[in-house]
């Protein structure tokens, strides 16, 4: 799959200050790409640089240097923006406006006809989660979850091929999250490229299929989330379940190892692979029963911490 | 799905947002307010004309015309400074620079939006005090009230340009403070130049010049009083201040669109 998006060696500096301007460096010199047709989660704690990144990519913030491209073409191409989407962080819109009143503005902007812009505001807004009797009511009496669903259906009034959502998940109650995750994965089903930047990281779990990391405006990492999460050949943990054996005759033997008790049976970590047969031995011993071995992978908090040194 | 015509046209997005900029005026309260300011105004002239004998129509058409002015210049300085500073205050730029809209077009729209609200709000101060002018049966100073309401109206177009121009690099504060100096000089400019060059000194000729050449000459917008005795301006004066009033605001939008263009939004 070709690269949707390609960021090199950029960099955005802020002057703060008023009589004496200091650089604050808030991207510091990020090179990556995305490939099409996934889910990319773009990392990082608060202040890390993502919505600076994303800022840059819509042409509303200008690099100190560096460059990146958007389907092929440079950032600043007027063209290129006609196939993408993107909901900010914690949308803001015009509050005297109506949801359709909104989409239809959007959609006028885009010179999609009356009538197709029409069908496509009452898909989206239906797609999206917004219940028919709020789609004329002024965008001031909404709540900050409504405004995010609203956020979600303009970014995609031009069926963009590939869309930005800065936190989409922002503001919203856990079944408003699930229907955002599962409009974000049919998304992905169409064939469209999600470049999402978040720090809920069940949702990176539950949707990415790439991820990159920022720390301190520096790509900390980046790459496959399963190969991320798979510690690496020599490191490898593993999970033994082994049943017939009480958890207190393993900890006086393996007192340092990591024990849990689950169900009929019991749960052994161990950090090296040598150590299987010593605790298969022991338990054999005890009476107890092998029911499985698997080498564990890191989870995605570990290496959001790890990563992030949050 | 793109009408590919609507699409590659520049107009047709400017229109877009001139639209949008007109639908949030209308649903704005404050310019309610104030065109019921005006009729209310314009009642109190009518009043007033009772104590100044046979000079009613003439009181209305001062008063009236004179309000339509300084309430036009209001809009167009409080409206105009909060057209752009808004948009980023409230971040509602984000989304919609994402989208294929340059930022000259933005301006340029956000523009011609408030233009036509204040043609609106001209044309329904100008209706009120024609119905005044009709109570008091001074159906001959109808024309020179809607003539003289036009040149207004250029003129405004003018204020509402040289406030976009400020608020592209200055907070609304300090914008609507310098747009108000340049309503208030503009009506003096000319007057200023002669008295430059009658103080014998090079430099405050120079400076008084500079002052003319710079800012706006709105003097030549006035022709309130001579409307009041039932004149109206030549269709070679209505040109010029036409074309005086475009040349203007296109150069105060294309510097603002240049400032408004470099600027990042945080």
């Amino acid at each position: 799959m070709e690269n949707v998006v390609q960021i090199t060696d950029l960099v955005k500096d802020y002057e703060t200050g008023f009589f004496k301007k200091k650089k604050v460096r808030a991207v510091d010199g990020i090179s990556l790409t995305v490939s099409g047709g996934q889910i990319f989660g773009f990392l990082g704690g608060n202040g890390a640089g993502k919505t600076t990144t994303i800022k840059i990519l819509m042409s509303l913030l200008y690099p100190t240097s560096g460059n990146a491209q958007i389907l092929g073409s440079d950032i600043s191409d007027f063209e290129m923006h006609r196939r993408i989407g993107y909901c900010p962080e914690n949308p803001y819109f015009y509050d005297y406006l109506t949801p359709k009143e909104l989409l239809s503005y959007f959609a006028e902007i885009f010179g999609i006809s009356p009538a197709e812009s029409k069908k496509r505001t009452e898909e989206l807004l239906t797609q999206v989660g917004l219940e028919e009797k709020d789609w004329n009511k002024q965008l001031r009496k909404f709540s900050k979850g409504m405004l995010q669903r609203v956020g979600l259906a303009q970014s995609l009034i031009n069926d963009p091929e590939l869309v930005f959502l800065d936190e989409p998940m922002s503001g919203l109650d856990p079944i408003g999250r699930r229907e955002v995750r599962e409009l974000i994965a049919s998304l992905r089903d169409q064939g469209k490229t999600v470049f999402m930047s978040t720090h809920i990281l069940s949702d990176v779990e539950a949707l990415c299929d790439e991820v990159a990391i920022l720390r301190k405006g520096k790509l900390a990492a980046n790459g496959r989330l399963d190969d991320l999460l798979t510690t690496h050949a020599g490191d490898q943990a593993f999970e033994i379940t082994l049943r017939g054996i009480a958890a207190e005759k393993l900890s006086e033997a393996f007192a340092d190892a990591d024990i849990v008790s689950r169900g009929h049976g019991v749960t052994l970590r161990v950090s090296d692979e040598s150590k299987i047969d010593t605790v298969l031995a022991e338990a054999r011993k005890h009476g107890g029963k092998l029911t499985s071995v698997q080498p564990t992978k890191q989870s995605l908090e570990e290496l959001f911490v790890s990563k992030t040194g949050e | 799905m793109n009408n590919s015509s609507n699409a590659s046209n520049p107009l047709h997005r400017i229109m877009s947002i001139a639209r949008n900029t007109f639908r949030e005026a209308i649903r704005d309260r404050v310019l309610y307010n104030l065109i019921i300011f005006v009729l209310l105004l314009v009642v109190c002239a009518v009043l007033l004309g009772d104590l100044t004998d046979g000079q009613e129509a003439r009181t209305i058409v001062n008063i009236g015309l004179n309000a339509v002015l300084l309430f036009g210049a209001f809009i167009a300085i409080f409206v105009g400074v909060g057209l752009v500073s808004k948009e980023i205050e409230k971040k509602t730029v984000f989304a919609l620079f994402a989208k294929p809209v340059r930022r000259t077009e933005f301006i340029v729209g956000k523009y011609l939006g408030l233009c036509v609200t204040l043609l609106v709000n001209v044309s329904i101060m100008a209706a009120g005090v024609t119905l005044a002018l009709l109570y008091v049966g001074g159906t001959s100073l109808v024309v020179p009230v809607w003539t003289s309401s036009l040149l207004i109206f250029f003129e405004l177009a003018i204020i509402t340009a040289i406030a976009i121009l400020f608020s592209s690099f200055s907070s609304p504060a300090l914008s609507a403070l310098l747009t108000f100096l340049v309503f208030v000089i503009g009506h003096l400019s000319a007057s200023l130049r002669d008295l430059g060059n009658n103080l014998g000194s090079a430099v405050a000729s120079a400076l008084f010049n500079a002052i003319y050449y710079l800012l706006p000459n709105l003097s030549i917008f006035s022709f309130r009083t001579e409307a009041a005795i039932g004149l109206t301006p030549s269709i070679s004066m209505t040109g010029a201040s036409l074309s005086y009033a475009i040349a203007y605001s296109c150069i105060a939008l294309a510097i603002a669109a240049a400032v408004f263009s470099r600027r990042n939004f945080k």
